[in-house]
């Protein structure tokens, strides 16, 4: 060859040399020095199309992982003091858990709501429970994630209007919105207006995003609640990529180019139990969405093309038997995303097979990162496993799966993966996938196929005491609705009722954007449940038929 | 002799339903029939339609934590319709909620870990209890 070609492994070095590197100790507990990757000099690098061995060419090395541990119970208040206390603990990132009624956009005086104000998380009625709960917290310097769908446009623009009074513009927040309406119809099941409808708002929140919050992410796709609800790790992958590209469609269509908004899609994975089949997921994660963007989308920034992701471990690989033993579970979930080159990770804690987590729980769920982070040392090699002749056919393998399900949504939605997306769901075909393997696996577990310690095998010591639990009393519910009802009395009803007309006038002309109205709901102290119902009465309610 | 006729129900706004159905066809496979109300039922509805589809049991889901709120309200809604349908709850109950779930009338609990053959004996043991009062 004449003209000298630099190897993939120059071009890592260059990249990995301009990069910010860590002050920490680069070797093994014996004193042998490691590279930041390791691999033949034609082969992969992290940080290299099509991103399987990582996004970034330094990955830990320059920035471990966010240590982002959901939480959220009670009031605004109760939150409150427990983000703080997270951030003292060495969190690094906050992770917002809403409560039932606000997941569906309900006022937690609504009859509906009898019962789950403050249960599953915090409860959000109005600006005035955003600002308490993030009072105190600098929100130009620490990420929020919030993890919310149905209502996820109007919390956003909630969470706007708090952090402009409080003296941070728009432009410099930095989070994520969970906003994957679609999953919801397939697993989570919180859905309040029709996936149509629903996409409209998604599209207005990436696109209001997109021109105005450069550090947001718009849309975290997830397939964390879908493989909780049962799906296979390749169902999890391929319905979750696959909703990450009606997303892109949804934005391209509405004439945003591909690179304006890809950069800020993200990414939300679970860490189950089964330790190199997850590794084998995020790899293949990385390569198909890297390729797709690039093949099918025709992305160039190169940021388009790379999958960030969140991940969680597994509440349902979690045991009510024992819980001191979901330590242990958790901790290798946790170290399957770190080898799997995660971004971010929440650890579940070892009583949540039964409640929210006490304080104590929470806290050894977050000192297990810090163990995998600072102890074992295996932060400092990115992609560790790479090269690896059985992770590399599992990742290949689990590609192929994946491509099989693309194909069949591809020709569902004739050529369209957001029309296949969405009469897969219609179709209630997504759904009877997740409920056939949640019911397969069940099958296998009681003929005994599939052992779990403490369930099926091993009880001695389910007996013993058991550790104590959160409780969360109905005083909770009694003080949301006070705070409730001193946000009705002391606002300007008329106010209120003006922007609400606007807001229903414009949900009707499918081309205006809403986000600007709900940002002016949110500081008239409209309700979440007034300005869901707004939009409800022009989108109408989505209805699944039971299926079993 | 007709197959013992289960109603499974998710009430309030607890979407998850991967319990719901693994139950519902783990009973289907015992040789119950089994209805599926679908999500977001309130106490009342679940109550009528245990009522019109003449259940023998009803098995409420529940994983939000609103379980000591509302399974007592479906207890009382049935027999507010002269009824004696027993309720059982299914999900992610503390040991320290069982006992004030018994006093309100919830005929059994089943928590995590449960397994098939366990429900399906549980559901038996309710079923043949109540037929014999």
């Amino acid at each position: 060859m004449g003209s000298e070609q630099p190897t993939p492994r120059q071009i890592w070095e260059a990249e990995f040399g301009a990069s910010p590197i860590r002050d920490a100790d680069y070797t093994t507990l014996s004193g042998i020095p490691l590279d930041p990757v390791y691999g033949p000099d034609d082969g992969g690098f992290p940080g290299q199309y099509p991103y399987t061995r990582g996004p970034y060419s330094s990955m830990y090395r320059s920035k471990l992982w966010t240590m982002r541990m959901f939480a959220g119970f009670g009031t605004a208040e109760d939150t409150n003091w427990r983000f703080k206390e997270i951030i003292r603990a060495g969190g690094t990132g906050l992770s917002t858990a809403f409560d039932m009624p606000t997941l569906l956009g309900l006022d937690s005086d609504d009859a509906m709501a009898l019962g789950e104000v403050g249960r599953c998380g915090v409860a959000v009625d109005s600006l005035r429970d955003m600002e308490d709960l993030y009072a105190g917290i600098d929100l130009s310097t620490v990420t929020t994630s919030m993890t919310i769908n149905s209502p996820a446009a109007p919390i956003l623009a909630m969470f706007i209007a708090q952090a402009e009074r409080a003296g941070v513009p728009r432009a410099k927040l930095g989070g994520t919105l969970q906003n994957d309406i679609l999953k919801e119809y397939q697993a989570q099941k919180e859905f309040v207006f029709p996936p149509r409808q629903s996409m409209r708002l998604v599209r207005d929140s990436i696109a209001f995003t997109a021109a105005e919050m450069p550090r947001w992410h718009s849309v975290s796709i997830s397939g964390y609640h879908i493989r909780e609800a049962g799906s296979t790790a390749v169902e999890e992958l391929a319905f979750t990529l696959a909703n990450g590209f009606a997303y892109v469609e949804l934005a391209m269509q509405a004439g945003l180019p591909v690179d304006t908004f890809a950069p800020r899609l993200s990414f939300f994975f679970n860490a189950h139990i089964d330790f190199f089949e997850e590794i084998a997921k995020y790899r293949a994660a990385r390569r198909i969405w890297a390729r797709w963007m690039k093949e099918r989308y025709g992305a160039q920034d190169p940021r388009s093309m790379q999958c960030r992701f969140h991940t969680q471990t597994a509440g349902v690989s979690l045991t009510a038997q024992q819980p001191e033993l979901n330590i242990a579970r958790t901790a290798i979930e946790a170290l399957a995303g770190v080898l799997g080159g995660t971004q971010s990770l929440h650890t579940n804690s070892m009583d949540e097979a039964l409640a929210l987590p006490t304080e104590k729980a929470a806290r050894i769920a977050l000192r297990t990162q810090q163990i995998i982070a600072h102890e074992t040392n295996v932060a400092h090699v990115s992609d560790p496993l790479g090269g690896s002749w059985f992770v590399e056919e599992l990742t290949d393998e689990v590609e192929r799966q994946a491509e099989e399900i693309f194909a069949h949504l591809d020709a569902l939605g004739d050529g369209s993966m957001l029309e296949g997306a969405i009469r897969g769901i219609e179709e209630n075909w997504f759904q009877g996938r997740i409920s056939d393997s949640a019911y397969e696996l069940e099958r296998r577990m009681n003929s005994g196929r599939r052992i779990t310690v403490g369930v099926n095998a091993f009880t001695e010591g389910n007996e013993e005491d058991q550790i104590p639990l959160l409780r969360i009393t109905n005083e909770d519910e009694q003080r949301q609705r006070k705070r409730l009802a001193a946000v009705r009395e002391d606002r300007n009803d008329d106010a209120v009722a003006a922007v609400l007309r606007r807001l229903g006038d414009e949900a009707a002309d499918p081309e205006v954007n809403l986000m600007p109205t709900l940002i002016d709901a949110a500081e008239a102290y409209a309700t979440l449940g007034e300005i869901m119902s707004t939009m409800g009465t022009v989108f109408g309610r989505h209805v699944e038929v039971p299926t079993i | 002799m007709t197959a013992e006729r289960i109603l499974v129900a998710k009430v309030g706004l607890d979407g998850h339903d991967r319990g719901v159905k693994v139950v519902a066809r783990i009973l289907r496979d015992a040789g119950f029939e089994v209805i599926y109300t679908g999500l977001f039922q309130t106490p009342e509805t679940v109550a009528a339609a245990a009522v019109d589809e003449d259940a023998d049991a009803i098995g409420l889901s529940m994983l939000s934590g609103a379980h000591m709120t509302l399974a007592p309200l479906v207890v009382e809604a049935v027999r507010a319709r002269g009824a004696d349908i027993p309720v059982i709850v299914g999900g992610t109950v503390p040991d320290h909620d069982l006992e004030e779930l018994h006093e309100a009338g919830i005929a059994a609990v089943l928590t995590p870990g449960a397994t098939a053959d366990h429900i399906v004996a549980e559901v038996r043991r309710v079923l043949d209890s109540t037929s014999v009062t």
